[in-house]
């Protein structure tokens, strides 16, 4: 069997194996639905409320895909100015730092008292996936090779032309990286801003569902909103994964094929 | 020997001190010569790369000054890697300082492909570098230097990490090059063998901190091939090489 077939078919196997010992599980051991729903009934719930918990998904990627996007956007710019201006990064790399490492289940209800509640989910979620796209393309924009900058000074390169021609190219592998990173936290930061926010409403997300259906002993649901939350998760990283593939392919060593 | 071409640079009294406290150069004379293939030989760390790098005005000297009596001069730079980028194909690579001069694709067309037939990588201008050997690599790398045509040329042990037999091939091509194109060539290597196969003179360096120790001409007439590797008449300015590289270094021991 080729590597290929192995990598797609054992984590398959195993999935079956998994949902087999739980189905049997809950039939051998007759574990009532509120307290371990069966793979079963599970899914039935994913199809029986299907508009429902539809709905909530796309609230919930929604928010994910806007906290992304400001955070690719405003990760990248912050580490060009950075770059550019040593001074600016003194004086504020230090606070980036201190916005990610405090937790942001903490941070996530004082926003909440100051922000309009979808404003202050998307803060969350911003928060959570700024700093590895800053912390990566600072990275990346400063460890370009020595020599090419050397060379560019040479030929009497402009600033700009240097920033475009040089280090961005250069510094697209971590920036790829930190993004991939920030898909999957922006993700975590929407579902933590949700869950402390906790309100009802038209426009509840997916955790929010999740929360409620707690509340109301409702498991299988739960478990069809997480497997739902998962599903997505998955889905934002292989985007990612083959963003980054399409961008490198052609000349970076992470996105080689080697033969051997 | 030829007849001296006019000064194209001359280095008076060039120091540098890093701000570690290391010494690199001390009071070191050069003048070069129009046309001329000149190399700097010297152990590693004894300054050859500095000296390079200030002639290009990458780095500042302490001391002294770098004077051009025919005004500045073009300048084109190989380094001791190929320092290519590598999310660009070939092409790409050697047209960089046209583009960084406001040339745009279109106006350097032909002088990229040109460039590129001189060094032996026309068929190669899609392929990115990973694709390529390192002497391919150093190809490119030379193309890139020539692509503006400059008139003096800089080339820091370009050929240190090749292997030998590349490293021949490069090197009598390198002649040739030097020999159709006639720039003025400043070359540094710590091959006292490869220094005198190209050079028509050597500038023996001191230890750190480096200065010239003595300059020997290598008056063999080009073209140079493979009869002169394998001649006595080359084997002879070696060994005055060799010795004179010796002394360089014992008088810093001393």
């Amino acid at each position: 069997m080729s590597d290929r077939a192995l990598r797609i078919g054992l984590p398959v196997l195993m999935l079956a194996l998994v949902v087999l010992v739980w189905d049997l599980a809950v039939r051998a051991f007759a574990i009532p639905p509120f307290v371990l729903p069966g793979p079963g009934l599970v899914f039935a719930t994913l199809i029986a409320d299907a508009g429902l918990l539809g709905q909530s998904l796309l609230v919930t990627l929604t928010i994910t895909f806007e906290g992304f996007a400001l955070a690719a956007f405003g990760g990248i710019a912050l580490a060009i100015a950075f770059n550019q201006w040593r001074l600016m990064e003194y004086s504020l790399y230090p606070y980036a730092v201190i916005l990610q490492v405090t937790p942001i289940v903490a941070v996530a209800p004082l926003l909440l008292i100051y922000l309009p509640q979808p404003l202050a989910v998307l803060a969350c979620a911003w928060i959570v996936a700024f700093f590895p796209v800053l912390a990566n393309t600072t990275l990346g924009l400063n460890s370009v090779d020595h020599n090419l900058i050397a060379l560019f000074d040479l030929y009497k390169a402009s600033r700009w032309q240097l920033l475009w021609n040089l280090k961005l190219p250069a510094a697209l592998p971590q920036m790829l990286a930190g993004l991939r990173i920030a898909g999957g936290l922006s993700l975590i930061g929407a579902v933590v801003a949700e869950i402390a926010a906790g309100s009802a409403g038209a426009g509840s997300g997916l955790a929010y569902r999740i929360a409620e259906s707690g509340y109301r002993l409702n498991i299988p649901r739960m478990f069809a909103a997480l497997l739902l939350l998962s599903l997505a998760g998955v889905a934002i990283f292989f985007a990612l994964s083959a963003l980054s593939h399409l961008a490198l392919r052609r000349w970076h060593e992470s996105a080689m094929t080697r033969e051997r | 020997m030829s007849s001296l071409g006019s000064t194209i640079v001359s280095l008076r009294d060039i120091g540098k001190t890093f701000d570690s406290g290391t010494t690199a150069l001390d009071r070191f004379n050069l003048d070069v010569h129009a046309g001329e293939f000149v190399s700097l030989l010297g152990m590693s760390g004894c300054g050859k790369s500095t000296t390079l790098r200030i002639v290009a005005g990458l780095s500042a000297a302490s001391e002294g000054a770098v004077e051009w009596p025919a005004g500045a001069s073009k300048i084109g730079f190989v380094f001791q890697e190929p320092t290519l980028m590598p999310w660009a194909d070939v092409a790409a690579n050697v047209r960089l300082p046209l583009k960084l001069g406001g040339a745009d694709e279109a106006q350097s067309r032909a002088a990229v492909a040109q460039t590129l037939e001189r060094v032996g990588l026309a068929s190669f201008a899609q392929a990115y570098p990973r694709e390529l050997s390192g002497g391919m690599k150093m190809r490119a790398s030379i193309a890139r230097a020539l692509v503006t045509e400059p008139e003096l040329l800089l080339m820091d042990e370009p050929f240190a990490a090749l292997d030998e037999i590349t490293r021949f091939k490069l090197n009598n091509d390198l002649l040739t090059l030097w020999q159709q194109l006639r720039r003025t060539v400043i070359f540094v290597t710590h091959s006292v063998f490869e220094s005198v196969y190209l050079s028509q003179r050597i500038v023996v360096m001191t230890p750190r901190p480096g200065r010239v120790f003595t300059e020997i001409a290598i008056d063999a007439p080009y073209p140079r091939g493979e009869h002169f590797r394998t001649s006595a008449e080359y084997g002879g300015f070696c060994r005055q090489v060799a010795e004179a590289l010796g002394q360089a270094m014992a008088g810093d021991a001393s």
